[in-house]
């Protein structure tokens, strides 16, 4: 049996912790009692105006982000019964890039950015769907292979929109496609997205339990497969599209998190799930403050940074669980 | 009373008839033994009474209601599978794996009460794989992870137990304790068991009925006195056998 608390609780201890760092550091940092008095208090300072202007607005979009993506990848790999699924594995990333590029090197706005990345999202969502659900059977391995084979489309024409856009845009390009929070406007709907998402996926969590032993024994316990699996995809493909909207493609927050977790707590999604959010809401803050503070005044893309933290902390956990195996 | 009843079923796999027009009808209290070789479609007919997939006429009522129109969540509340092969993608305790037999019962909303915990511990005890409750399932030996599954079925304590292979993987103690187990309640707790077995003398020995499969479309159901003998066995099996009589019951063995 499993006990949620403290986990939960700890993992919103860090949460607080990562959003007071990612208020207090930065090329003006702040101590802890400036930082409180600068918040609390209703002035015109200077620290006032970074911390709520510059530091807030984008701790906040790199928290809701994260926790989109580590959500999203859990499902994945539930949906695709797969370790290696990630938020982008189906091609969802692929559609935004090509349609954030593409918007980039007619020299758009940003607004007209997030639209386009959203728009070129959700195309390739319904492009997956229609070609993995026509005739015949919806299983996972023929999703997945749908899914590999589009986003290796996209792939392409990123490739060649880059090779034939001017040098002016392409800094910009492959940050966005690096994943990149410096650009990005909070947007005021996806933290919405994201607790219908956790609320939703709270009810039917049991059912993700019973999933992940297998398509047959999961109906044989009364599970209906095909429309969870449904929903499932849906569901997970609309969260990363509203996270590569924000951030374009910030790598491994999806794919690590929730294995960090399951490495911890176990398999339980009604823990997992919620957990993935925390987690992966407070790991992709605390890559975006070192991203804009380590090589400061330059700004690293976040996804670079999340690869280091993510890299060796996974590998540490694997080894020592493996270790426990072996001993055991 | 009869629990499932199939009423002129005909199941076709890949282009092969595995039944036609098969009227069966299962009572509780009996134990049925689903014999025939490998490919002849004893897991397909399971797999069809379960519900699991449609039979391409006919039609199955379980407790007199056409399966068709019965919720997953409520079939799973009368009648438990127990598949030939687990496929667990993420790993799990062996406590957490036989809970998830009790996921019919409890609603959306809710835990695993204690109740639950306390069904699920009895069915450990069951298979004798207590002391094991805090372990990785992926860290069991083959026998010990066939033993957590038939621990989730009991878990889920449906009416109608339906047993692919159960004794596979499991040594002969456990074969026997399980099969003892099945034929037990069924006796004294009003359930029914199905089960696609291998061993023609287990069968004789835990069996009321049976079901031969013999793979070009003819089926044959009946009580095992009627149907085990040489003559049919050997066309079942094509292969000759021999029946002895022995202190302990008939015998069959191959010449």
């Amino acid at each position: 049996m499993l006990r949620p608390a403290p986990l939960l609780i700890s993992l919103i201890l860090l949460s607080i912790v990562s959003f007071i760092i990612a208020f207090s550091v930065g090329s003006y940092t702040l101590r802890f009692d400036q930082l409180l008095s600068a918040m609390s208090a209703n002035q015109e300072s200077i620290e006032h105006t970074i911390i709520w202007e510059l530091r807030a607005p984008r701790a906040y979009t790199a928290f809701i982000t994260g926790g989109l993506l580590a959500l999203s990848g859990a499902l994945m790999q539930v949906l695709l019964r797969n370790p290696l699924a990630d938020p982008y594995i189906l091609g969802v990333s692929g559609g935004a890039s090509v349609a954030a590029l593409f918007s980039m090197s007619l020299g758009l706005s940003t607004a007209w950015l997030s639209g386009s990345a959203f728009a070129g999202a959700l195309l390739s969502i319904l492009l997956v769907f229609g070609l993995s659900h026509g005739k015949g059977s919806w299983n996972p391995t023929r999703l997945l292979l749908t899914g590999v084979v589009i986003a290796a489309g996209w792939g392409a024409l990123i490739n060649f929109i880059l090779s034939s856009s001017p040098e002016k845009p392409l800094r910009g390009m492959l940050f966005w496609l690096m994943g990149d929070l410096s650009h990005s406007e909070p947007s005021f709907l996806s933290p919405f997205v994201l607790l219908i998402a956790l609320f939703i996926t709270f009810i039917i969590a049991r059912q993700l339990n019973i999933l992940s032993r297998g398509e047959l024994q999961a109906s044989a316990l009364g599970v209906s497969v095909k429309p969870l699996r449904i929903g499932l995809f849906l569901l997970a493909s609309l969260l990363t599209a509203f996270a590569v909207t924000q951030a374009g493609s910030v790598g491994f927050i999806g794919l690590i998190v929730p294995h960090i977790l399951r490495l911890i707590s176990g398999s339980d999604h009604r823990l997992l799930l919620p957990a993935s959010v925390l987690l992966g809401g407070s790991l992709l803050l605390i890559s975006d403050t070192l991203a804009r503070t380590i090589i400061a005044p330059q700004q690293l893309p976040v996804g670079v940074v999340t690869a280091f933290i993510g890299v060796p902390f996974f590998l540490y956990l694997l080894n020592k669980n493996f270790g426990k195996q072996v001993n055991a | 009373m009869s629990l499932i009843q199939c009423e002129k079923i005909t199941v076709n796999i890949a282009n092969k008839n595995v039944c036609t027009d098969l009227d069966l009808t299962i009572e509780t209290g009996q134990v049925w033994g689903i014999l025939g070789r490998n490919g002849v479609g004893k897991t397909t007919l399971l797999h069809t009474l379960a519900g699991l997939r449609s039979a391409d006429s006919g039609q199955i009522l379980l407790n007199q209601i056409n399966i068709k129109n019965i919720s997953r969540k409520k079939i799973a509340q009368t009648m438990g599978l127990l598949l030939q092969q687990n496929e667990e993608s993420f790993p799990s305790s062996v406590i957490d794996t036989v809970l998830t037999g009790r996921h019919p019962h409890i609603d959306n909303w809710s835990w695993e009460s204690s109740k639950d915990l306390q069904i699920a511990n009895k069915a450990l005890e069951t298979v004798q794989m207590l002391d094991m409750a805090n372990r990785s399932v992926d860290q069991l030996s083959g026998g010990e992870k066939q033993r957590v599954a038939i621990a989730s079925l009991i878990a889920q304590s449906p009416q109608l137990y339906l047993l692919d292979e159960p004794n596979s993987h499991l040594d002969l103690k456990h074969q026997m304790q399980l099969l003892e187990y099945f034929s037990h309640l069924a006796k004294n707790s009003h359930t029914s068991t199905i089960m696609t077995l291998h061993d023609i003398n287990l069968a004789r020995q835990y069996c009321t009925h049976l079901i031969l499969i013999f793979g070009d479309g003819k089926v044959l159901s009946g009580t095992i006195k009627e149907l085990l003998n040489e003559k049919t066995l050997s066309e079942l099996y094509q292969y000759p056998l021999h029946k002895i009589e022995t202190e302990f019951g008939a015998l069959f063995v191959s010449k």
